[in-house]
């Protein structure tokens, strides 16, 4: 149930909704549950029909720099990754 | 163009392995993790986690599954509800599959009842002034990831003066259910993975408590197999360095205050009950929501609270969900497991609902390598 997979917004309506795309398919959000302005191209995390908050993109560059460094140093050390 | 994919990037096989590595290396004594929600379990299950982790590593089922924890009473709730053919009773997904004592909200609708099926809350505005005839009523589920979506739903009721909408409000909360079960003293548990999505909304903050009064770490997930690998690393680091703390690993997601506007319209309009049951784990204090008093015209146990049976009802002899809920039996020493009780053929909610750990057991059990 609270399994919910990033959207993207993809177009603003009236009265505080959005249309959004999860893997192709789009579906109509409400807003208001967002306390900060959305704008097209934004990735949300939708739960039963509700943006709940904005994806942060710097914080998963972080995570993903993380785990290349992780892979980088096993393999130098010979380890099958 | 984003330079983030946020499902691939994740679950990316490779750093799967890298983080398990890591892992083996630094695992120095055997671990009890509790992870809380339902959907982590069947992230577990579905990667085979369990099964790439060392042994040292063993994963404690939660009771992180609203859909599970609802005892048969309040199914029959709904069932009673939707008997009135005034009565129309909508809800969320699984719902409508958990059996009460004698019928579920699925058979009801095969009978040719008023159940509806939602996707999400805002529907039922649609359905409300399509019907001004009948009574429609939201069955609310779910813990604090989906009731502010219900607050939300009952301000646009007001502000829209829809007069024919009720709610049966059964948001449920996690600290208490874990609390409840360390009090307990009966499984064995050393560390915590908090949920995701729960966390989005309260914050990293709400679990503060449970480190102070347990001294078990809580590092908090993303709902990908990435994200639990590199949780199950930080929990090693912090018994490792003598560190407890509540640490935040979907930091591309969840803060430590969390959404304030979904807190603050959960507490305008609802307030802890004095007790809820839980299934399996019997009472708890404050552990779940109702209207407050001023909305009471919105409640439907308090306006159709004629038709509300109260009968505490117990489950099924042979199900064992309570025990699996409280982290002290696993689904295969369920003696029906498999057998009796099916996903098509469900006796107790751990195997209806998606986050139930049997039905993650039921669907993915068979992949795991022996």
């Amino acid at each position: 149930m609270c399994l919910s997979i990033p959207s993207k917004i993809v177009e603003i309506l009236p009265d505080n909704y959005a249309i959004v795309d999860t893997m192709g398919v789009k579906r109509k959000v409400s807003l208001d549950l967002m306390s900060e302005p959305v704008d097209i191209g934004d990735y949300v995390l939708i739960h039963v029909g509700y943006a709940m908050t904005k994806m942060r993109e710097e914080d998963a560059v972080e995570s993903l720099k993380v785990y290349e460094e992780i892979i980088k140093r096993l393999e130098q050390e010979g380890e099958e990754i | 163009m984003s330079k983030v994919d946020y499902l691939k990037d994740f679950r990316d096989a490779k750093r799967i392995k890298a983080l398990s590595k890591l892992i083996e290396r630094e695992v120095k004594k055997h671990i009890n993790i509790m992870e809380v929600c339902g959907g982590h379990t069947h992230t577990i299950m579905r990667y085979g986690l369990n099964q790439i982790l060392p042994p040292e590593i063993e994963f404690v089922h939660g009771p992180g599954c609203p859909v599970c924890i609802m005892p048969k009473e309040r199914i029959d709730h709904a069932v009673a509800l939707v008997q009135d053919d005034k009565n129309i009773v909508a809800t969320l997904g699984d719902m409508i599959r958990v059996p009460g004592s004698k019928s579920s909200l699925q058979k009801e609708r095969a009978k040719g009842k008023n159940v509806r099926m939602l996707y999400a809350p805002f529907d039922i505005l649609k359905i409300a002034k399509e019907n001004p005839d009948k009574n429609v009523i939201y069955f609310a589920i779910g813990f604090e990831t989906t009731t502010p979506m219900t607050g939300a739903l009952i301000e646009k009721v007001l502000q829209e003066k829809i007069k024919n909408i009720y709610f049966h409000i059964n948001h449920v909360l996690v600290p208490p259910p874990i609390k409840a079960i360390m009090s307990s003293g009966e499984a064995k548990i050393d560390a915590f993975i908090g949920p995701a999505h729960v966390s989005v909304i309260t914050g990293a903050k709400i679990y503060q408590e449970i480190v102070d009064l347990y001294k078990t770490p809580v590092v908090i997930a993303g709902f990908e197999p990435v994200d639990i690998m590199e949780s199950v690393l930080w929990i090693v680091r912090q018994f490792n360095s003598g560190r407890i703390e509540v640490e935040n690993q979907y930091r591309r997601a969840v803060t430590w205050e969390g959404n304030l506007k979904a807190q603050e319209v959960i507490y305008r309009y609802m307030e802890p009950r004095d007790t809820f049951r839980w299934r399996g784990i019997g009472d708890i204090p404050f552990s779940a929501l109702k209207l407050k008093d001023e909305y009471s015209f919105l409640d439907a146990e308090v306006v159709f609270n004629d038709l509300l049976p109260n009968k505490p009802i117990d489950d099924h002899k042979l199900c064992i969900c309570g025990d699996i809920l409280k982290g002290i039996a696993k689904p295969y020493d369920c003696r029906v497991f498999g057998k009796s009780c099916t996903p098509q053929n469900p006796l107790g909610s751990c195997m209806v609902s998606s986050e139930g750990a049997c039905s993650a057991y039921y669907r993915y059990g068979k992949l795991q390598l022996k």
